[in-house]
C-alpha cells in the first residue's frame, strides 16, 4: 500500500521510503524511517500536496512523492474519526468506511 | 589513529583559550529551520537579524558579536566572541553546496574558520527530530551547547534538560528566546564551555557491515579533516551519506569521492542511507522516554494548531480566508501606501523648492535639486511599500501562515516551475517589483529565488499604469466592441492578461534552460501557529529597509544623478540659463488615477514668467542633451518598432521610473508641467504629431507596439539595483535587462511589422 492511497485520517506504519536518493534521505532524516507511524492529515484544497503528521511534526509532500512511500495500514484506517476532512477524502477517491467515534490516533 | 591526528585533537580542545589572545573565538549557531535560531542569535548578539516562523528563513551568513562581560572572566573565558548564524538545517548531510555550509561551518573545514563552540538551538516541541542534528554533531566530536528553545510551548510536559545532559554529556539550557528568558544562563554556560569545551559522547548502533564500510572510507579522508577515531568514523559516514554521483559538493578530494562511490556500489542491495539514519533514530527513540518528565509525545499547543489548520486549510473556507488575506495585502501595497508615498514626494518637492530658492542659479543648484535630492526621493518613495510588505511578511511568517500559503498555492505555482512560496512576491509585484524582489528571501533555495527575481519584472506593476493610460487614451480610438464593450478598457485588461502569460512563459522557459536545477521534491514543514511577535516583525521590517536603503539605495541615487545629467547636458548653446528640469526625480508607483510625478515644480517656479519661450527652449535643450542624442542614435533600432527618437528619449527617461515616461514625453513636446496633472493636452499632442507627408506619426499600431514594449522590458533602474543587491553582482541584473530588452524588442517588432503586413 502506498502512503498516497491511504484514506485521510489514517495512521500507517512506514515500510520503505523510495524515490530519488536526496528526497528519500531527507524524508528519513525528518523521522520517516521504516517503522515510524505516519498519519495522513489532509490534502490541500487543489488536491496536492498532502499533509502528514510524523513524530508530532506537520510535513507536506506532493502526491507523486507520497506514491514512493510504502506503508502498512493500522486499525485506524478502518475505524475512522474525521471531523472536517470528509470532503477531501471523497476527492481522493478513498472509500470512506462508516464513521465511528474511534480514537484520534497519531 | 596516526600520531598527527591525535595531536590535532589535543590542539583543538585547548585552542579556545590559546587563541583568544590573537583572534576572537568563533561560535556557530546551528539548528533546524523554524526553531527560533535567529531569535536566539538576536538575543545573544543584540543585533536585529531577520526572524520569522518559517522554515529556511536564514539564507545568508549572519555574524554578530557576543559580549561575555563579567561572566567568568577568571575561568579564562574571553570577553567577546564572534557569533555566526549558520543556515537552518535538519541534518549535516549535504545534497548541495548550499547545504554543505552547515558541516563546513561546524567543523571548520574547507577554509571555514574553526569554531570554538557550536550552539544548537533545539525546538523543545520537536525534541526527537531536533536531536537528530545534535547526535550528528556529538558524533563528530564538536564541542556543543544545546539551547532548548520554545520551552513555553511545552509547559505541561517539558523535556528534562538535565536528562539530555546526562545522556549526551553536553550542557543543555532551557530558553524562550522570544521573551528573552534563559538567555543569561545560556551566556554563562557558553562562557564556561569556551573555557572547557564540552565534547559529548554517543554510540550510534550502526550495523557491523556499515562500520566496515566506514573504516574503508576513513582511509580516504584528507589529513586536514581528521581528528580522533570517532570523529573520523562520523566524517566517513557523513561522506557516505552525502557524496553522490549527481551531487556537486565543494572541496571534496577526488580520492574520497571515488572511495565513497566504490563503497556505495559494493553495498549492492543494502540501503546505506536507511542504515545510517535508522540507526541514529533507533538510538534517539531508545533514549526518548527518559528525556520527558511525562509520557505524552504530543504537546497540546500542536493540537490547537491542528484545529486552526482544519479551518485555514479547509478546501472551501480555507481558500476564501486565503484570498481575503491576500486581497488585504495587495490593497495595502497598491492603495494604502499611496498617502505615504505622496507625503514623501511632497517633502522632496518642498526641499527642491527650498534649494532653488536659496541657491544661486548654477549647475550645482540643479545637481543638488534635481539630481541628488531627486535621487534621495526616488529611494525614499519605495519605503512605504517595503515597510508595509515586510510588516505583512513578518506577520505571515511569524504566525506560521506563510508555510500554509506555500501549501495552498503549490499546485498553481508549480505549474509555472516556481516554488509555492513565490506567491507572495509575485502578488506584491503587481504593486511594485522592488519590494517584491526583496521578498524573494522567503524562499530557501537560490535557484527558486533567482527564477522568481528574473520573472517579477514582467508582472504589470502599478508604475506602468500611467504609461498605459497615456498610450491607450492617446492612440486607441474610444470605440465600443460589439457595440457595448469599450475597446480602451479591454486593452487595459488585455495588458494584464498579456503580462501574466508572458510571466508564465518566461518562468517556464527560464526554469527549464538557464536557471534549471535538479528537480527537488517539495518537503514543506507546516510549523505550529504562534502569536506573531511585534519585536520580531519590527526587527524584520527594520533590517530589510536598512539593507535596501544602504545597498540598493546608493545605486538608485547614482543612477538618478546620471539620468539627470543625460537629460540636462550639454546645456543648449543658445541660452544662458540653466539646463531644463527633467523630471527624473519622480518616484515609482502611483496608481492610474494620480499620474503626477513631483518633479517639475522647481522648474515651473523659474519658468512661469515666459511659458512659451521657456517651452521651446526646453524642447531644444532636451533634443540637444545626451539623452536626446542617444534617442536619435537609437532611432535606427527603434524605427522597426514604429518609434521615433522622441519616444526613444521617453524610454530612456523611464529608467528613473516607468511613469516618468509621461513627464519626459511632455518635456520633449514642450508641454507645460501641468500636463502631468491633466494629461489630455499631451494625449492630443501625441495624436496630432504628423510625419512630413501629413500622415499621423503615431498610429494605434504604434501604440500597441509601445504597450507591448513597456509590458516586457525591464525599464527600471531601481529593479535592477535591487536585483544586484539580492544576487550580489552585476551579472544577473545585466542578464535580466538583456533578456527583457530583447524580448520586448522582438515582441514589439512582431506586433508592428505584423500589423503593417496586415494593413493596420
Amino acid at each position: 500500500m502506498k502512503l498516497a492511497d491511504t484514506p485521510i485520517g489514517c495512521v500507517s506504519i512506514v515500510e520503505r521510503v523510495g524515490g530519488e536518493r536526496s528526497f528519500r534521505r531527507r524524508l528519513m532524516e525528518l523521522g520517516l524511517v521504516p517503522g515510524t507511524r505516519v498519519r495522513l492529515v489532509g490534502v490541500a484544497p487543489l488536491g496536492d500536496p498532502m499533509q502528514l503528521l510524523i513524530r508530532g511534526c506537520n510535513l507536506s509532500i506532493r502526491r507523486s512523492e507520497a506514491l514512493c512511500i510504502t506503508v502498512t495500514q493500522t486499525e485506524s484506517c478502518r475505524v475512522q474519526h474525521l471531523p472536517s476532512c470528509a470532503t477531501c477524502a471523497c476527492r481522493t477517491g478513498a472509500n470512506l468506511p462508516p464513521r465511528d467515534g474511534a480514537a484520534d490516533a497519531a | 589513529m596516526t600520531p598527527a591526528t591525535s595531536a590535532r585533537e589535543g590542539a583543538s580542545s585547548t585552542s579556545s583559550v590559546a587563541e583568544s589572545g590573537a583572534t576572537r573565538p568563533l561560535l556557530v549557531l546551528v539548528g533546524n529551520p523554524n526553531t527560533g535560531k535567529t531569535t536566539v542569535f538576536n538575543a545573544l548578539t543584540g543585533a536585529s537579524a531577520r526572524v520569522g516562523n518559517y522554515p529556511g528563513i536564514t539564507v545568508e551568513r549572519r555574524m554578530g558579536t557576543l559580549r561575555l562581560d563579567g561572566q567568568l572572566r577568571s575561568a579564562g573565558a574571553p570577553l567577546t566572541v564572534d557569533v555566526m548564524d549558520a543556515p537552518g538545517a535538519y541534518s549535516l548531510t549535504a545534497r548541495s553546496a548550499e547545504e554543505q555550509i552547515a558541516i563546513q561551518a561546524t567543523l571548520g573545514i574547507n577554509d571555514s574558520p574553526t569554531p570554538q563552540l557550536v550552539v544548537v538551538v533545539v525546538d523543545a516541541g520537536q525534541l526527537v527530530r531536533n536531536l537528530y542534528l545534535v547526535v550528528q554533531l556529538v558524533e563528530l566530536r564538536v564541542p556543543v551547547v544545546l539551547a532548548l528553545n520554545m520551552m513555553d510551548e511545552v509547559e505541561d510536559n517539558p523535556p528534562d534538560p538535565s536528562a539530555i545532559t546526562r545522556w549526551l554529556g553536553v550542557p543543555c539550557v532551557p530558553t524562550n528566546a522570544r521573551l528573552g528568558t534563559g538567555i543569561d544562563e545560556l551566556r554563562r554556560v557558553i562562557a564556561t564551555a569556551l573555557a572547557d569545551p564540552p565534547l559529548g559522547q554517543v554510540d550510534v548502533p550502526y550495523p557491523p557491515a556499515l562500520r566496515r564500510d566506514a573504516e574503508n572510507v576513513v582511509e580516504a579522508l584528507p589529513g586536514k579533516w581528521r581528528g580522533d577515531a570517532k570523529r573520523d568514523r562520523a566524517l566517513a559516514i557523513w561522506a557516505l551519506a552525502s557524496i553522490d554521483e549527481g551531487v556537486r559538493l565543494v572541496g571534496i578530494p577526488s580520492e574520497l569521492r571515488r572511495r565513497c562511490l566504490a563503497v556505495q556500489a559494493e553495498a549492492g542491495d543494502r540501503d546505506l542511507d536507511a542504515e545510517i539514519i535508522a540507526a541514529r533514530y533507533a538510538l534517539i527513540d531508545r533514549h526518548a522516554p527518559e528525556l520527558f518528565e511525562g509520557a505524552a509525545d504530543q504537546p497540546p499547543k500542536r493540537r490547537t494548531s491542528r484545529r486552526i489548520d482544519r479551518i485555514l486549510l479547509h478546501p472551501a473556507l480555507g481558500f476564501l480566508i486565503f484570498i481575503g488575506a491576500m486581497l488585504v495585502l495587495f490593497n495595502a501595497l497598491f492603495s494604502w501606501s499611496e498617502p505615504a508615498i505622496d507625503l514623501v514626494q511632497q517633502g522632496v518637492a518642498g526641499l527642491q523648492r527650498q534649494t532653488v530658492a536659496h541657491l544661486p542659479d548654477t549647475w550645482v543648484r540643479h545637481l543638488l535639486a534635481e539630481g541628488l535630492i531627486g535621487g534621495v526621493g526616488n529611494v525614499l518613495a519605495f519605503l512605504p511599500q517595503i515597510l508595509l510588505l515586510f510588516l505583512f511578511i513578518g506577520l505571515l511568517e511569524d504566525s506560521g501562515y506563510m508555510a500554509r500559503v506555500a501549501f495552498l498555492m503549490d499546485r498553481i505555482m508549480r505549474a509555472m516551475g516556481l516554488h509555492g512560496r513565490a506567491f507572495v512576491p509575485m502578488l506584491s509585484a503587481l504593486a511594485c517589483a522592488v519590494p517584491a524582489i526583496l521578498a524573494t528571501r522567503t524562499m530557501e533555495r537560490r535557484r527558486d529565488r533567482l527564477l522568481t527575481m528574473m520573472v517579477i519584472p514582467l508582472v504589470t506593476c502599478s508604475a506602468r499604469l500611467p504609461v498605459y493610460t497615456l498610450i491607450i487614451a492617446a492612440l486607441v480610438p474610444p470605440t465600443l466592441v460589439f457595440g457595448w464593450l469599450p475597446l480602451q478598457g479591454c486593452l487595459m485588461v488585455g495588458m494584464y492578461v498579456f503580462s501574466f502569460a508572458a510571466t508564465l512563459l518566461a518562468a517556464t522557459a527560464l526554469g527549464r534552460t538557464l536557471i534549471q536545477a535538479r528537480r527537488v521534491p517539495l518537503i514543506l514543514e507546516l510549523p505550529p501557529y504562534r502569536v506573531p511577535s511585534a519585536r520580531v516583525t519590527l526587527a524584520l521590517m527594520w533590517e530589510r529597509t536598512r539593507v535596501f536603503v544602504k545597498e540598493a539605495g546608493t545605486v538608485i541615487l547614482v543612477a538618478t544623478v546620471v539620468l539627470w545629467a543625460l537629460l540636462s547636458y550639454p546645456a543648449p548653446p543658445s541660452t544662458s540659463t540653466a539646463p531644463p528640469q527633467p523630471e527624473v526625480q519622480s518616484a515609482q508607483d502611483r496608481g492610474a488615477d494620480t499620474p503626477t510625478p513631483v518633479g517639475g515644480h522647481a522648474a515651473s517656479a523659474s519658468s512661469a514668467s515666459d511659458p512659451h519661450g521657456v517651452r521651446h527652449q526646453r524642447t531644444a535643450a532636451i533634443e540637444n542633451s545626451y539623452a536626446g542624442r542617444l534617442g536619435r542614435a537609437l532611432e535606427p533600432v527603434l524605427r522597426p518598432l514604429g518609434f521615433d527618437w522622441k519616444l526613444g528619449v521617453g524610454i530612456i527617461g523611464a529608467f528613473a521610473a516607468r511613469e516618468v515616461f509621461v513627464s519626459t514625453l511632455a518635456l520633449v513636446y514642450g508641454m507645460d508641467d501641468d500636463s502631468d496633472a491633466d494629461p489630455t493636452p499631451l494625449q492630443a499632442r501625441i495624436r496630432e504629431e504628423r510625419r512630413a507627408d501629413g500622415s499621423p506619426r503615431y498610429t494605434s499600431l504604434v501604440g500597441l507596439s509601445l504597450l507591448v514594449f513597456f509590458a516586457l522590458s525591464c525599464q527600471c533602474m531601481s529593479t535592477l539595483a535591487v536585483v544586484r543587491r539580492e544576487t550580489r553582482g552585476w551579472g544577473w541584473p545585466a542578464f535580466l535587462f538583456g533578456y527583457t530588452t530583447v524580448l520586448a524588442w522582438t515582441a514589439s517588432f512582431i506586433v508592428y511589422q505584423g500589423g503593417r503586413l496586415l494593413g493596420l
